[in-house]
């Protein structure tokens, strides 16, 4: 079972309809218990980082479990900020901590030099730095281009397998054994995103 | 870098696409789910449903062409039209769009903005400005363009923006459907103004005039119509066109 997780804060009918067109059938759990029949866990998210507080420590437990267990899980969006420690949009709100670092606001960098002129949100189509070689990018080179729409963003990590700069470089692609996550939308970013889900599809 | 977006835009009334020139003189251009394919397939970076006469009795109906839109399109999918509370907002996004786009309602209830920004982010909301060059100063119009409100576009753009709005989708009803050029001045007036992207819209009607609008007209995206729906120009030569002046765009591998 693929499981979509819903937890009221994002747009699942997108995310649904790519998946279905990579082959996948999702469910949408109505229970933490429901994720341990799952094999590939999707966290979705549009919107604000306080929403995940409706992930709540059953949900939580449910997700390692099935990490532990081998399940592979893709954050997209705000579901992969949720795997970093946290985000100073809602510090009270604790991430999954699968990755380490803080988000943190686009216009918010030292050294970011033009950060003030900066529009954010960062609305847009916007090209990936491939910088690690990853199953998970069989087809796609740097310079191709997703659809990005947040405010937040996560910093570059020793598993980030593809970045985007826009203010400063920010983690566009995580990846490690079988946790992986995207800060844009591949359900939303044509070709390229089809691609990226089947490949993450593929290796579920 | 970040690409300029080309957003293709359906004016919907009763089920059909329409277009007409300062939104006056309908003419039926299609139906939205056959020209979203066809956009998708051209390389189109977003598409914009605007419904330009959403009643309470056409809800149902809108609902229907955004499921039917949506069903084509793995791109962005922004909705507006007759959108008045976070119910209205809901069953939209829940019928496939990403975003909202708010114009009259907001003007009638400004919080409604903060509302929907913090249910949904503000990426999901658009606040959309219909103007008119009036006494010297940029006028903000509802309704459709029916209705002068006594605000001004810049002023009531930076509000939006305090408010939540992630976008603004910016049309000149003087410019609308005439092919004359967007309104280069109030555009730049408008980004330059505004920490968040602005989508011109009203007056394309040649490829030169979206080079003139990422460029003189500072704006992020830009939108259009008939050109498009008519299909007096592609795409795809849009870009190519646009790659060669050093402007930023999104290619696909088809185009």
């Amino acid at each position: 079972m693929i499981a979509l997780v819903d937890y009221g804060a994002g747009n699942l009918t997108s995310v649904r309809k790519a998946l279905i067109a990579v082959g996948a059938s999702p469910v949408t759990p109505e229970r933490p218990d429901d994720l341990e029949a799952a094999i590939g866990i999707i966290v979705p998210g549009v919107g604000h980082f306080g929403a995940t507080r409706s992930l709540d420590a059953a949900w939580r437990d449910a997700v390692r479990a099935a990490i532990a267990r081998g399940a592979a899980v893709l954050g997209i969006c705000v579901g992969l900020q949720w795997m970093f420690e946290g985000s100073t949009e809602s510090a009270e709100t604790p991430g999954l901590g699968l990755f380490p670092g803080q988000c943190r606001h686009l216009s918010t960098c030292e050294g970011a030099a033009a950060a003030s002129a900066l529009k954010v949100p960062h609305v847009g189509w916007n090209s990936l730095d491939v910088r690690r070689p990853s199953a998970l990018l069989e087809g796609i080179e740097t310079g191709d281009q997703v659809y990005f729409t947040h405010s937040y963003a996560a910093p570059l990590t020793a598993d980030t397998v593809a970045s985007t700069t826009y203010g400063w470089p920010f983690s566009a692609v995580v990846a490690c054994d079988r946790v992986a996550a995207m800060q844009f939308h591949p359900e939303k970013s044509g070709e390229v995103g089809l691609r990226l889900l089947r490949n993450w599809y593929r290796a579920v | 870098m970040l690409s300029k977006r080309i957003i293709a835009c359906l004016d919907v009334r009763d089920g059909r696409v329409v277009k007409g020139v300062s939104f006056e003189g309908l003419r039926d251009a299609g139906d939205p789910a056959a020209l979203a394919r066809r956009y998708n397939i051209e390389g189109i970076d977003e598409v914009v449903i605007l419904d330009v006469t959403a009643t309470i009795e056409a809800r149902q109906a809108r609902l229907h062409t955004v499921r039917a839109v949506a069903a084509e399109l793995f791109i962005p999918l922004c909705v507006g039209g007759g959108i008045r509370t976070d119910e209205d907002a809901a069953a939209i996004i829940e019928a496939g769009a990403d975003k909202v786009s708010l114009n009259s309602a907001a003007l009638a209830t400004p919080s409604l903005i903060t509302t929907l920004a913090s249910r949904y982010g503000s990426q999901a909301v658009v606040v959309a400005i219909d103007a008119r060059r009036q006494d010297g100063r940029f006028a903000v119009y509802a309704r459709s363009g029916q209705a002068r409100t006594q605000r001004d576009a810049v002023e009531w753009a930076r509000e939006a923006e305090s408010r939540g709005a992630g976008e603004i989708l910016l049309t000149s009803i003087d410019r609308d459907g005439t092919g004359q050029g967007f309104d280069l001045e109030m555009t730049a007036c408008m980004s330059e103004a505004c920490g968040i992207p602005i989508i011109a819209s009203g007056g394309a009607g040649t490829l030169e005039h979206f080079v003139d609008v990422f460029t003189t007209g500072r704006a992020d995206a830009a939108l259009a119509a008939s050109m498009f729906h008519f299909q007096s120009h592609r795409v795809a030569d849009l870009k190519a066109l646009l790659a060669a002046r050093d402007i930023p765009v999104r290619r696909t591998r088809t185009c």
